[in-house]
């Protein structure tokens, strides 16, 4: 900006310094030590924490994309019912668990603390 | 303090809505905190919604409440599962599995327990003190001052964090870095906000605390899900045998570990979690007996116990005082503050003086309240244990994504929520520690405004900010902080 010494770009422009000298340090330090690239975690390779870990993040973009359209009930239901399937709970927990905890959040956030939840499909029956 | 003043925190504490909350907290931060893998710092991120819409002292109450039994409770799965329930058991884990190992299960849970109350209260005992004198000496703080706090802060949190400083000072920078989007800085220009009107206002911090302390948090548990937890012990005698026997030998051990426990709070970005490894390690450095160390001896869960329970009220010191945050959690509740209208400084200590005191008493009431509840609770261990991994993780992932959403009513939050869960994740994967990114999040606007109109007021000199006393001070001692390390190194290496 004219007219200003210290202006709105002095400080992003300090942090890039840092984190330029930084990464070439770590870049430096990483070629000394000659370990691979890169390296995935172990949980790869075992069946069970890769599908959760996947069902994790897909359930969450789903929620991101979907929520308003189909509202917050619908997706809670089945974004609850759908992980814990994954991890490994049975219909007879699931079922009842899911439809539970997605009333008792209805009835904390959108009743008790007035939180508008979108209600999408069900529009017409919200209460 | 003058009588009405605390007549005032009086009623502001003991009305029944604030009790319930108090009780309520209490038995939410015990589940947190005994449940391994669920941290206190992530009880204190998914409480902000819910005390979003609190009056300020049952706000603040619930939080000081549910970390001070989170960071006790995690110390009963480290008995019984060889887990930490939270990061701040994990110095002495090994130890308190070891000790129910010899059968001497009672002992350990209690040592946990007992001590947890009095480092505790030592802590509240110097918070109470300390605030109001040190708000008394900050209010002659100019800007120079103040920004050497910060910048002292921000690298004390690079230099106490685990593992490699470097890796520290890259977190700090990425959060420095996020603290910078938006329009909020001094001069009102928009930043990296792309045209997009989300990221005008700077990012919210409360989703993506959420995200760094919760959601990723729940993928590294999701990722161990096929490892079953295994109980060592199925029934617990009575925890306060031997306690007061425990309490005459290790007079010294209690004190020392209250004393380092309350300091290593109030230093900037290091938390419970650290203090307890200090302590751990001072009290096999100067026990009588450091070859017992390992093999089941209490000594060291009697000093790190007290010690990381004292940090919790040692890290609201500097929130408090200077709106610098002592460790992750009071990053969280400086947020919860400035909502509330009790803007952390000097001068609240004069301007909502009733309800600091009310805070200081919640800390009592909160540490006593510990010893009946916290009994409970190593009763009723064996069935919080059983709590289905498979049931709890979704419930609570739902939450954390309702809780992002109720911040600005708006989808944004949980999409901040994801991204920073991931980055989180692969951070502490990578040997990235998340606190000082925090840190620097929190502390970003004020390091920045304060060197701005430092830099304006002094016309660019930049010697000006050795020229008062105090800034001079905190100013050698910043540099110092930086050099030493350093030097050391590099003295180590040309020998």
């Amino acid at each position: 900006m004219p007219g200003q010494k210290f202006g709105p770009a002095w400080f992003p422009g300090a942090i890039a310094v840092g984190l330029a000298v930084c990464g070439a340090a770590l870049v430096l330090t990483g070629a000394r030590q000659r370990g691979p690239w890169c390296a995935l975690p172990d949980w790869v390779r075992r069946p069970r924490p890769r599908a959760g870990v996947a069902a994790v993040l897909a359930g969450l973009v789903f929620y991101i994309l979907l929520a308003d359209r189909l509202g917050f009930h619908v997706t809670g239901v089945l974004l609850l019912a759908f992980w814990m399937r994954v991890l490994g709970a049975s219909w007879r927990v699931t079922i009842p668990v899911a439809l539970i905890a997605t009333l008792a959040m209805h009835f904390a956030f959108y009743k008790g603390l007035r939180v508008p939840l979108p209600w999408g499909l069900l529009e017409q029956w919200a209460f | 303090m003058s009588g009405t003043v605390l007549a005032q925190a009086f009623a502001l504490v003991f009305d029944p809505y604030v009790l319930w909350v108090i009780l309520a907290s209490a038995a939410y931060g015990l589940f947190v905190g005994a449940v391994p893998g669920l941290t206190a710092t992530m009880a204190t991120a998914l409480l902000v919604p819910v005390t979003f819409f609190m009056p300020p002292v049952p706000a603040i109450a619930s939080i000081v409440t549910a970390t001070a039994m989170a960071i006790f409770a995690g110390d009963i799965p480290s008995c019984l599962l060889r887990m930490p329930g939270t990061p701040a058991s994990a110095a002495y884990t090994d130890e308190a599995y070891a000790m129910t190992k010899k059968g001497q299960g009672e002992m350990a849970l209690g040592a946990g327990l007992v001590f947890s109350v009095m480092g505790g209260l030592f802590g509240t005992a110097v918070l109470i003190a300390a605030a109001p004198a040190l708000a008394e000496v900050a209010l002659k703080f100019s800007s120079f001052e103040y920004f050497w706090l910060v910048l002292l802060g921000l690298l004390s949190a690079v230099f106490l964090a685990i593992g490699n400083p470097l890796k520290g000072v890259v977190s700090l920078l990425l959060g420095l870095l996020v603290s910078a989007v938006g329009l909020d800085n001094p001069a009102g220009f928009p930043r990296f906000t792309f045209g997009n009107a989300e990221l005008a206002g700077g990012f919210t911090l409360i989703p993506i605390m959420i995200g760094m302390f919760a959601v990723s948090e729940i993928l590294r548990n999701v990722a161990s899900l096929d490892r079953p937890w295994q109980m060592a012990q199925a029934t617990i005698g009575n925890v306060f045998q031997g306690m007061w026997g425990l309490t005459k030998r290790y007079p010294a051990q209690i004190l020392r570990g209250s004393v380092l426990g309350t300091a290593i709070g109030a230093l900037p970005g290091a938390g419970a979690d650290i203090a307890a490894w200090m302590s751990y390690a001072m009290s096999k450095r100067f026990s009588k007996e450091p070859e017992k160390f390992g093999t089941g001896h209490v000594e060291g869960i009697v000093e790190a116990g007290a010690s990381n329970n004292s940090a919790l009220a040692g890290a609201w010191i500097p929130a408090l005082v200077f709106g610098i945050p002592g460790d992750s959690i009071t990053a969280i509740v400086i947020g919860v503050l400035y909502i509330k209208g009790l803007n952390p400084g000097p001068t609240v200590f004069m301007e909502k003086a009733p309800e600091m005191y009310a805070i200081f008493l919640i800390f009592i009431l909160a540490n006593l309240l510990m010893l009946p509840l916290g009994v409970a609770a190593i009763k009723g261990a064996k069935q919080l244990l059983r709590a289905p991994r498979e049931v709890l993780m979704p419930v609570i992932l739902l939450f954390c994504v309702v809780g992002s959403f109720a911040i600005n009513n708006s989808i944004f939050g949980v999409i901040l929520m994801l991204a920073f869960g991931i980055v989180a994740y692969a951070m502490e994967e990578n040997g990235f520690p998340v606190a000082p990114a925090i840190l620097g999040m929190v502390l970003g606007a004020m390091l920045e405004e304060h060197f701005i109109s430092s830099m304006i007021k002094s016309d660019g000199r930049i010697l000006a900010f050795f020229e008062r006393p105090i800034a001079g001070g905190l100013g050698a001692l910043t540099l110092a902080v930086v050099a030493i390390p350093l030097l050391r190194r590099f003295f180590r290496s040309a020998a």
